[in-house]
C-alpha cells in the first residue's frame, strides 16, 4: 500500500465544469474512505484547501493519480492542466467535460464576445451601465488578474497527454468505485493499469444494449418531444415511439439509467467504442428509423427535431470531428 | 470571394453501380468537366456514413458530393433512400455548426448519365468556388498557434471581443 514508505498521492481538479463530477465521487459513499486510507490527498480544491504554488513546488511525477474534470476554457484551466500533467504519473480525463467538452463545449458555437455579452448583459442580468469584467485591475495592493477566456473550449486531450478516459456526465458512482478499486489494486501490485488511451469505468457497447425496453422494427412517421407524448409506453423503445433517443450512439456503462425511467438518453457517456464522430453516428441512427422516401416527407419528419445540432452533439461538440479539428488544434 | 485563384477541393462519393459508371462514361466519352473532384467509390450511396463527409470537411475539403442511383433504381433495393435521409439530416446539422449546407450536394445519376454527371460536377465546383474555401478549424488553430508563439498574447480574448468593455 505504500510507495517509498509513504502513501501515493492523489489529486483531483476541476476546470470548466459544473462540479457534478466531484459530487459523483463523494456519492461513492464509504468508498471515499478507501481513497483516504490508500492515498494521500494532496490537491483537491473542492474538498480541501490547497494552493497552486503548493502543487508547483511538488516534484515532477510525484502525484500518482490525478482525476481531471472539466474542459479547457481559459488560461488558468490550461495552466493547471499542464501543471498537473507534469506532476502526475497517471492523468485521467474524468467526466464528459474533460473527455469531449460536454455542455460547456456548446459555447463553441458562439464567438467569445457573444458569450461574455450573454453572461453580463441579458434580460436576466441587471447591468444598466454595461460593466464588463476586465482582465486586469489595479488595486492599492497591486494588480489583480482574472483568467483569460480562450476562443474555444478544448477537451483535455487537446491540451495535454491523457492516460485514461472516464466518460459520463457525471461518471456513475458505481463505476467510480470500481475504478478506485482498480487503482488501489494497481498500487498494491495486484493488477495492471489498462493501456494508455483506454476508456475506463464504462462499457464497450451502446446504451441500447443495456436498455430494458423492447425493441422491434423501428419505423416512425413523426419525431416528437417527450413532453408532447402522453402517455409514453413504459416498455417500448423510445426511438420507436418517435422520441429522439441518443442511445444508439452512446457508450454503455450507466445501466441505461435514463431510458429505464422513461427519459430519453441524451448521450452523456459520449461516443460508443469505435465511433469516430458521435453526431454522424446519431444522424445515421435517426435517419434509419424514418419511414419516408420523399424529400418533402422526410423534411416534415425532421422538423420534429427542433435543434438537430444540439440534439446530436449535446455533449460531444468540442470533441467532434468538426468542432475540434484535432490536427489544427493540437497545441500541447 | 476575392481570391480568384481559389480551386475548390471536392470529395465525391460515388455508387459503384451507377454514378461511378456515369463518371467512367463521362471520361470515355471525352466530356469536359471541372477537375476539382476526387472520387471515392462506394458500393452504394447507402454505405455513406456521415462520418465520411465530416472527416472530409475537417481535413480540408471545401465541398462533398454524394451521388447515387435514381430513387427506385438502387441495386440494393432502397439504400439510396437512406442516403437521402442522412443527407437531409446532415445538412441541418451542418447549418447549425455554421457550415453552408450547400457544401454538401446529393446527385442522382444513372450509369447512362455521363453528361449529367459532368454538368452537375461542374456546377457544384462553381458553386463552391463562389462560397470560397471552408478552412474549417485550420483558421482557428493557426491563430491559436500564433498566439502560443507570441508570449505577449498567449491564447487570449482578443481586445476586439471586449469592445463593450466599460471602465468600472
Amino acid at each position: 500500500m505504500t510507495v517509498n514508505g509513504s502513501k501515493p498521492k492523489f489529486a483531483m481538479y476541476w476546470a470548466a465544469s459544473c462540479g457534478g463530477c466531484e459530487i459523483a465521487v463523494l456519492n461513492t459513499h464509504e468508498k471515499i474512505l478507501d481513497v483516504d486510507a490508500n492515498f494521500d490527498v494532496v490537491f483537491w480544491p473542492v474538498a480541501m484547501d490547497a494552493k497552486y504554488k503548493d502543487v508547483e513546488a511538488m516534484e515532477d511525477g510525484s502525484i500518482l493519480l490525478t482525476l481531471f474534470n472539466g474542459g479547457i476554457r481559459n488560461d488558468e484551466n490550461e495552466h493547471l492542466a499542464k501543471l498537473l500533467r507534469r506532476k502526475s504519473q497517471i492523468m485521467v480525463s474524468f467526466g464528459s467535460c474533460a473527455c469531449e467538452g460536454c455542455i460547456p463545449g456548446l459555447a463553441n458555437l458562439s464567438p467569445v464576445g457573444d458569450i461574455v455579452h450573454a453572461a453580463y448583459n441579458t434580460i436576466t442580468t441587471d447591468n444598466p451601465n454595461e460593466i464588463y469584467p476586465r482582465i486586469s485591475y489595479d488595486v492599492p495592493e497591486g494588480e489583480l488578474h482574472i483568467p483569460k477566456l480562450a476562443k474555444v473550449l478544448r477537451p483535455l486531450d487537446l491540451v495535454v497527454d491523457v492516460d485514461c478516459y472516464m466518460p459520463g456526465c457525471p461518471p456513475e458512482s458505481h463505476q467510480i468505485a470500481a475504478v478506485i478499486d482498480l487503482v488501489i489494486k494497481v498500487v498494491k501490485g495486484e493488477a495492471e493499469l489498462p493501456p494508455k488511451g483506454s476508456v475506463i469505468g464504462a462499457g464497450d457497447s451502446t446504451v441500447c444494449d443495456e436498455c430494458p425496453r423492447a425493441r422491434n422494427v423501428k419505423s416512425i412517421k413523426e419525431f416528437k418531444r417527450i413532453q408532447d407524448i402522453a402517455p409514453v409506453d413504459p416498455d417500448l423503445c423510445l426511438l420507436e415511439q418517435g422520441i429522439p433517443c441518443n442511445g444508439p450512439a452512446t457508450r454503455s456503462g450507466c445501466n441505461a439509467r435514463c431510458p429505464a425511467v422513461g427519459a430519453q438518453c441524451i448521450g452523456c457517456y459520449g461516443p460508443a467504442e469505435g465511433v469516430m464522430d458521435y453526431g454522424a453516428r446519431l444522424i445515421t441512427a435517426f435517419s434509419s428509423v424514418i419511414d419516408a422516401n420523399t424529400t418533402e416527407e422526410i423534411d416534415r419528419i425532421l422538423d420534429g427535431i427542433p435543434d438537430p445540432t444540439g440534439q446530436v452533439y449535446r455533449f460531444n461538440l468540442a470533441g467532434s470531428l468538426l468542432k475540434a479539428n484535432r490536427d489544427a488544434w493540437k497545441v500541447k | 470571394m476575392t481570391d480568384h485563384n481559389f480551386e475548390p477541393t471536392i470529395i465525391g462519393f460515388t455508387c459503384n453501380w451507377c454514378s461511378y459508371r456515369a463518371s467512367d462514361l463521362a471520361g470515355t466519352a471525352r466530356m469536359k468537366y471541372a477537375p476539382n473532384v476526387r472520387l471515392i467509390r462506394l458500393m452504394c450511396s447507402g454505405r455513406l456514413d456521415p462520418t465520411f463527409v465530416l472527416r472530409a470537411l475537417s481535413e480540408g475539403a471545401d465541398g462533398v458530393m454524394i451521388t447515387g442511383c435514381h430513387p427506385g433504381e438502387c441495386h440494393y433495393i432502397e439504400q439510396n433512400y437512406k442516403a437521402l435521409r442522412r443527407f437531409l439530416l446532415l445538412r441541418r446539422v451542418l447549418t447549425g455548426l455554421g457550415i453552408e449546407p450547400e457544401r454538401v450536394k446529393l446527385v442522382w445519376a444513372s450509369a447512362a448519365e455521363g453528361a449529367r454527371f459532368a454538368s452537375e460536377t461542374t456546377a457544384f465546383v462553381e458553386e463552391i468556388r463562389k462560397l470560397g474555401p471552408l478552412n474549417w478549424g485550420k483558421d482557428e488553430g493557426e491563430r491559436i498557434k500564433d498566439e502560443e508563439g507570441n508570449k505577449n498574447s498567449s491564447f487570449i480574448i482578443q481586445p476586439s471581443s471586449f469592445e463593450k468593455e466599460v471602465p468600472a
